[in-house]
């Protein structure tokens, strides 16, 4: 279902999951072919969550994410250029290369922090939350996790805290583990996790905990914008467990494109590879999406197609930029670890 | 200048610094009842249950909370009852407080103090009396501080909690109620910046936090035998002020460098390999180090008292090095 909202946001939703579509699947032969190292983590999959979700806040509010960054932050705006270069470590990125793609920070969107321990951040969001709430400025904090960041202590511990001080946090847990390597049961439940539903540990420490489907907009973008007006009427923290597919493509260490990305696939996907075919065909958001916004009449085809050529040209420059932004002077390395 | 104890000075300390700055926060377990050792008494009385916070016993969520907030205006301090427990919120200090400057490539600052003791004192075992200043002064992007008396403790303190870069700053329980002279009226003591407790001629003591006074004493007693010691507190462990020791190596050509914590990997060891980097060729003797045995902290008061290093542990070695 297509969230509630009118035809030109539908379609700035459309072109920011096409955007983090485009990206990401760009990122993948970049690293192939050595032009940056490293571990990385893709969005794919998860663009029904991440873009609707961050579509209900306001400019002046806080975000935490983990290691499955990128998507986050260009659902909320940020520049293809100056994140791809952060991501190869370059001087333009960002971070002037100094995060890259784990720990890409942008202030200026409302991100203070990416950390790669997975539930580091919780504890940071109930601090800004609480920074928030005692110079009453009304801003909000989100905090983007996995499942798997649960598993930490400090995930427990953070929620403890912000329901013991009714702080304006909204904990946003993406558990992409449907059909996912670990899993015990196609249901999302982790083999290492014994609280099922995850919805049980907030609801043990009394902070209001929903279960959605992410791959579902409407669900998502109604979900998270009521959970943000309880924050913001000082009703104390939020949960939600939003559960998405895992996209075939993250099954291996590395990620690996088994199958582009386009618009087309919506209606058609008897050329995509047999083994990834099912998951194009019934669990990918972007195209989900795109086939709601046809049948409800919000675009044609070709006005989807148009969108999604603009941003593939967006996306190619952004890898442009990227590759011709030199890397950081050496003496840089040793400088501004103290402020 | 009126007299007042280490730990009236530190409480003094923060007392200024919220008066002077709404932004100032307190967070621990029971500060707003005091602390264990009463350092906070009387602040959330002075300044409300809102600045000066209970927290539950988290540590590792408390600091991350602290830093979280430091992002977003405030400027706390968070105290952690032993510094034994820090060890549970090093993720959130080694891994968030300590790198945000620098991977944010110089956006996010962080002014966060982190008020800890630490020591042998009282008997109290091995999960309550460590020193683990170095484990600290090793992580890039945190500052280290460790006061030796009531006057510096107050000045550093102030200076930390002013400071945009997280500060360890380190008590010593076992100074707690020591006294001292506390100058009166607004003043600060520089982060990075050592000061020559005492200065001498035949040989040169680096000490740290209750192991200056043991210094000092061993440094009388030996003025009376002839031996004149230099002494130097260098209050900040990161960044080092290895200047003034230099400087100070230079004119005795000895070095002798005593602290509580365990001898190996300590920051002795930093400190001499900085000294004989810049000073080699000014040494009459090997650099010499004084601290603790290479165990954890006994509780048994008969084990406790030799597992401390004291004045006659120091003369010893000020005998060896001069060989005298």
């Amino acid at each position: 279902m297509l969230p509630k909202l009118p035809r030109e946001t539908l379609l700035d939703l459309c072109r920011r999951m096409f955007v983090i579509r485009h990206f990401e699947e760009s990122l993948v032969p970049l690293h192939d072919k050595g032009v940056f190292g490293g571990h990385y983590h893709l969005y794919i999959g998860q663009e029904a969550t991440g873009v609707p979700a961050l579509s209900c806040l306001g400019g002046d509010d806080y975000l935490f994410t983990t290691h499955r960054n990128h998507g986050h932050l260009l659902a909320r705006g940020a520049d293809p250029k100056k994140l791809c270069a952060e991501i190869l470590g370059r001087v333009d990125g960002y971070n002037k290369g100094k995060g890259g793609s784990f720990h890409t920070v942008v202030p200026s969107l409302g991100f203070l922090h990416t950390s790669a321990v997975v539930a580091g951040i919780i504890p940071l969001a109930t601090g800004t939350a609480y920074a928030a709430k005692a110079l009453k400025n009304g801003r909000i904090t989100v905090c983007l996790f996995g499942d798997g960041a649960l598993e930490e202590g400090a995930a427990p511990e953070a929620l403890n805290l912000a329901s013991l001080w009714k702080l304006p946090v909204l904990f946003l847990c993406e558990n992409n583990g449907k059909y996912g390597a670990g899993r015990a049961t196609s249901a999302a439940q982790s083999s290492t996790m014994a609280a099922f539903p995850l919805t049980d540990l907030p609801k043990a420490y009394k902070v209001p905990a929903q279960q959605i489907d992410g791959l579902d907009s409407g669900t998502v973008h109604a979900t998270i914008s009521q959970a943000v007006e309880k924050i913001r009427r000082g009703e104390g923290p939020q949960f939600v467990e939003a559960q998405t597919v895992r996209w075939p493509g993250s099954e291996t260490n590395w990620p690996s494109v088994a199958q582009r990305t386009d618009s087309s696939l919506a209606w058609d996907v008897s050329g995509v590879p047999e083994k990834v075919r099912e998951w194009y065909r019934s669990c990918d958001p972007l195209l989900i999406f795109i086939r709601e916004l046809v049948d409800a009449k919000q675009a044609t085809k070709e006005e989807i197609a148009d969108i999604e050529r603009k941003v593939k040209a967006e996306i190619a420059d952004a890898v442009e930029f990227a590759v011709a932004s030199p890397y950081p002077k050496p003496e840089e390395a040793a400088k501004e670890y103290f402020a | 200048m009126p007299e007042q104890t280490y730990l009236e000075a530190i409480r003094g300390g923060l007392h200024e610094e919220m008066s002077h700055d709404p932004s100032v926060y307190l967070f621990g377990e029971d500060v707003a009842l005091g602390g264990p050792f009463g350092v906070t008494a009387g602040l959330a009385e002075a300044f409300g249950k809102n600045r000066v916070v209970n927290t539950p016993i988290s540590e590792g969520t408390v600091m991350g909370l602290a830093i979280g907030a430091a992002t977003a205006g405030l400027r706390p301090v968070v105290e952690i009852m032993f510094i034994d427990f820090i060890t549970l919120a090093m993720d959130q200090l080694v891994n968030h407080a300590a790198k945000l400057h620098y991977m944010s490539g110089g956006q996010l600052k962080i002014p966060l103090t982190v008020r800890v003791q630490c020591g042998i004192s009282g008997t109290m075992g091995a999960h309550h009396s460590q020193s683990l200043e170095s484990w600290l002064a090793h992580v890039p992007g945190l500052k280290v501080v460790m006061a030796s008396n009531p006057a510096d403790a107050k000045g550093l303190l102030k200076a930390a909690i002013r400071d945009d870069n997280p500060v360890v700053f380190i008590e010593h329980r076992g100074l707690y109620w020591t006294r001292g002279q506390v100058p009166e009226g607004e003043y600060l003591v520089p982060i990075g910046k050592a000061v020559v407790a005492r200065e001498g001629e035949d040989l040169t003591i680096v000490a740290t936090a209750k192991m200056l006074a043991a210094t000092l004493e061993a440094a009388e007693e030996l003025s009376s035998n002839g031996i004149s010691v230099e002494v130097i507190d260098p209050r900040t462990l990161s960044p080092l002020d290895v200047e003034t020791i230099v400087s100070s190596v230079k004119k005795t050509s000895r070095l002798i460098i005593v602290h509580e914590a365990v001898e190996k990997d300590g920051i002795g060891a930093e400190i001499a390999t900085q000294v004989q980097q810049e000073a080699f060729y000014y040494l009459d003797s090997p650099i010499a180090r004084v601290a603790a045995p290479f165990a954890p902290v006994p509780a048994s008061p008969a084990l406790e008292k030799c597992f401390v290093p004291g004045k006659t542990e120091i003369i010893r070695a000020v005998r060896r090095a001069l060989n005298r």
